[in-house]
């Protein structure tokens, strides 16, 4: 995009403006472009965010590759991976731990999907 | 100024005396656990007294430094100014950074900053181990935790908290804030415009991720500085960013806001737009104190401008004092700092202490400046304050009618143009573009995550009111989780390249070093009386028949077209040095002061003393005399001082004549050798007036050293930083064996 500078006409709106209500319309902006970022964040995750969760969970950066690339694979992101997780452990009914390093082993995942739920 | 570098007895920690010990902190390294999270500030304290002055502007010394040069005449004080100061560390191989981080340490660094490896922000997940970086280190967490222990040494050491930072940008943001949160990382650069601008990440994937990475690191209290000062570093005409540089500002801290993190710990990365030969402070100004104005709740993390340094380090040291000027004119929380070779290589380590020094000096030198001064409110300045503000709140009116993601789109960011005026030449993304586009998923009605700090929807079980309930702990509230991995490439780790550097250059050899142990690099400053291209040749010649390997020109300064060129290069030395075959004069053991005073009292000396030849320079000798200064004077010797440019000849006259037991000159003055002539010619006249055994003569001054004189017949002499009791030392020493010859050549002679 290319334009000369009208600065002086773009300008005439604010020129009447004091110094604290400038400030306070540059953060009224502010704020009302980032609301919708926000809202994309805050209803949407990522591989980076579930691997993420897994870390937290206790399972090493290399299980929560493995892990979350498998269910990425498998379009369940949207379920939240460290739930997955939980939701094997209880079919397979023994700890989380072990039950993410055989999800990290590729196995186990047909079982798994099997019982969830749709993607609504 | 001399190091402070007493041992501490009780310190179980560094000894000052011993060098850093890698494999010592690479000892049990999966146990370590940080001692704390979150950022350090410096403890200002206003109306400080050190020496002779009191500060405005600064914090609790340090208990271990090294001063300023200077410091010598002021009491050997070392002012620590109020604010953070930072330096870059990015060699590449983090075992030789912690020795980096060391010695900048010592110098006044307190926040130590991480560069990453080329290219880490694009990879999709965690590195591990220590592989060696490209211009910076390949952040792991085994390096992470390798450095925080040994800050954790080196803060004990010099009694300061130290900061350590890396960066929470690229694809795998969310791991490296739950990485760094886990091992006490203090501050992170974070903000998902850097990604978009700078790494062509996808902009929708750069937001999310974002959120949870702050999150994050909020719930640590770790320092978060955004990435807006590289669009001054990229643009073309960096000072027409100044607008859009405040909305990359004010998107980050909304963004951060809004997700949880508190103002205090968002900090705002402003570089002074311009350089001379640009009118600076007429730009850098005005917009530092809009910056201030607008974002006044929030810490700013002043950086030095990068943007026009090439391979000058004094140019580049004049604009950083310049922005050093900004800060004090302002305000600054985190000063950061860039090494003055930065456009010439990756950073060698002496450089980083010379920038933390550059900082220091400079800071404490403007310290109370503000209070002096106050800005005119009828001149230029609130009047470009405020059109900068007009043009971004402008911006933001453009951007908001859009909406973000398609101004990124239509190439809005980092136009040369000053906005509204546009170029058509800003950065442009497709919001469906970029590394890991389409990776973002919408979290499903029964998204959940078992884990405490996570942002965003979770659809936690009923009754469940902290999340890794279900999980019995995460890793944040229990530490024994984290899985801590060593390494996982045998050839590319830590202990084959220690191994190797031991066997390169076994322990008592040394070789010169600017970035990695035995690395051979030296720099050759030539001046040669001739063009630009035939003096950048010529001395490669000259360092290729010096026998340096892999000459490279790293700077050239014409002086003038046809009369000179002043060439810098560098090269590699290719020998060692045998540290345990090298021969070092002792240093003389000086006598204690009562020892002195009881001998001159029974002993009584008188010397002549001035300053000789064509030279004014009074100040050394005056030092070695006067009794207020602890000069010779104060241990009862008698001086009889003739004053500045005395003829050698007066000298030997004055000292037969007064009945002197020494003659001392002061030979300040080197140009065309005077000062060995000075000294030759003082033992000559005492020879031909046959007085030569009579007195102990004594020669001083800046380029003298005990070996100079000693050839030009003398009996000693004296360099910098030499104090009365050296002086009266050696006399009552000489004076004494003088005696005992005298004794025993009469013994001698009745034998004979």
């Amino acid at each position: 995009m290319q334009r000369q500078s009208d600065f002086d006409k773009r300008r005439e709106h604010l020129s009447k403006l004091t110094d604290d209500e400038l400030k306070e319309r540059f953060w009224e902006l502010a704020r009302e472009i980032v609301e919708p970022l926000y809202d994309l964040a805050y209803t949407h995750t990522s591989p980076s965010i579930e691997r993420s969760v897994l870390l937290r969970m206790g399972f090493s950066s290399l299980e929560a590759q493995a892990i979350v690339s498998s269910a990425e694979k498998r379009k369940l992101l949207g379920k939240g991976v460290g739930s997955l997780v939980l939701q094997y452990a209880n079919l397979r009914n023994t700890d989380y731990i072990s039950a993410g390093k055989e999800l990290a082993d590729n196995k186990g995942w047909d079982e798994l999907q099997q019982t969830l739920g749709g993607n609504d | 100024m001399q190091a402070n570098n007493t041992p501490n007895q009780k310190d179980p920690g560094l000894n000052p005396n011993e060098k850093l010990d890698v494999r010592e902190i690479l000892r049990d390294l999966g146990n370590y656990r940080p001692r704390r999270s979150g950022w350090t500030w410096r403890k200002a304290e206003p109306g400080q007294k050190l020496g002779p002055f009191q500060y405005k502007q600064t914090s609790a010394p340090l208990s271990r430094c090294v001063p300023l040069p200077a410091a010598k005449y002021f009491g050997g004080v070392d002012p620590q100014p109020d604010c953070v100061i930072t330096t870059e560390i990015a060699s590449g191989r983090f075992e030789d950074d912690l020795r980096r981080m060391r010695m900048a340490a010592w110098h006044g660094a307190d926040h130590i900053m991480v560069i990453r490896t080329t290219g880490q922000s694009h990879i999709d997940g965690l590195l591990e181990g220590t592989p060696e970086g490209v211009g910076g280190i390949p952040v792991t967490r085994k390096q992470v935790r390798a450095s925080r222990k040994a800050l954790d040494l080196i803060e004990d050491e010099v009694g300061r908290p130290i900061n350590f930072h890396s960066y929470i940008s690229g694809v795998a943001g969310p791991e490296i804030a739950v990485m760094f949160a886990e091992e006490g990382v203090n501050g992170a650069h974070q903000d998902p415009q850097y990604n978009i601008l700078y790494r062509n990440i996808n902009m929708l994937r750069s937001f999310v991720d974002a959120a949870v990475a702050k999150k994050i690191m909020a719930s640590c209290d770790m320092l978060q500085i955004d990435g807006a000062h590289n669009a001054n570093a990229t643009a073309r005409e960096a000072w027409k960013v100044m607008p859009e540089l405040l909305v990359q500002h004010a998107i980050n801290c909304v963004f951060s806001e809004m997700v949880g993190m508190k103002k205090d710990n968002i900090a705002l990365s402003s570089v002074p737009p311009t350089a001379p030969p640009a009118p600076a402070l007429s730009y850098d100004l005005p917009y530092a104190v809009c910056l201030r104005w607008l974002f006044s709740d929030y810490k700013i993390r002043a950086q030095q401008n990068t943007r026009y340094i090439e391979s000058d380090s004094r140019e580049a040291t004049v604009t950083h004092v310049l922005n050093l000027l900004v800060s004090r004119l302002t305000s600054a929380d985190v000063q950061s700092t860039i090494t003055p070779d930065e456009g010439r290589n990756v950073p060698w380590h002496y450089n980083n202490v010379a920038a933390v020094e550059t900082a220091k000096q400079a800071l404490v030198g403007m310290d109370g400046l503000k209070d002096m001064l106050e800005f005119r409110k009828d001149g230029p300045l609130f009047k470009q304050v405020r059109e900068i503000a007009e043009r971004a709140v402008l911006f933001l009116e453009e951007i908001k009618e859009k909406g973000y993601f398609n101004a990124v789109h239509e190439g809005f960011f980092v136009d040369s143009g000053l906005y509204p005026e546009r170029n058509g030449d800003g950065i442009s993304r497709d919001p469906n573009g970029g590394i890991a586009a389409g990776s973002i998923v919408k979290r499903d009605k029964d998204y959940m995550a078992p884990v405490c700090e996570h942002f965003g929807y979770n659809n936690l079980p009923k009754g469940i009111s902290k999340p890794c309930d279900l999980v019995s702990g995460c890793t944040f509230c229990n530490r024994d989780k984290i899985v801590y991995i060593d390494e996982l490439d045998p050839e590319d780790n830590v202990e084959v390249r220690l191994r190797k550097a031991d066997q390169d250059l076994p322990e008592n050899m040394i070789k010169p070093e600017v970035q990695w142990k035995g690395d051979g690099y030296i720099t050759l400053t030539v001046f040669l009386p001739e063009r630009e291209e035939i003096a950048e040749y010529a001395s490669l010649e000259i360092a290729k028949k010096l026998g340096l390997l892999e000459p490279e020109v790293i700077h050239k300064r014409i002086i003038h077209p046809s009369e000179g060129t002043l060439i810098e290069l560098k090269g590699i030395v290719p020998f060692a040095i045998d540290k345990s075959a090298l021969e070092i004069p002792e240093k003389p053991m000086l006598l204690s002061e009562d020892e002195i005073r009881r001998y001159i009292s029974e002993n009584p000396m008188k010397v002549v003393c001035g300053t000789v030849g064509e030279d004014e320079h009074s100040v050394g000798m005056r030092e070695i005399i006067d009794i207020k200064h602890g000069g010779i004077e104060g241990f009862g010797i008698k001086a009889v001082y003739l004053g500045t440019s005395v003829p050698v000849g007066k000298m030997v006259d004055a000292a037969i004549e007064e009945d002197a037991d020494a003659i001392l000159i002061s030979t300040i003055i080197s140009h065309a050798d005077v000062h060995r002539k000075n000294m030759e010619r003082l033992a000559q006249i005492c020879e031909e007036k046959g007085v030569r055994n009579k007195f102990i003569l004594v020669a001083g001054g800046t380029q003298v050293t005990n070996d100079l004189a000693l050839e030009a017949g003398l009996d000693a002499g004296f360099g910098r930083g030499t104090k009365g009791i050296h002086v009266a030392s050696f006399l009552v020493e000489k004076k004494r064996e003088l005696g005992s010859n005298t004794h025993s050549e009469g013994a001698t002679s009745n034998e004979n």
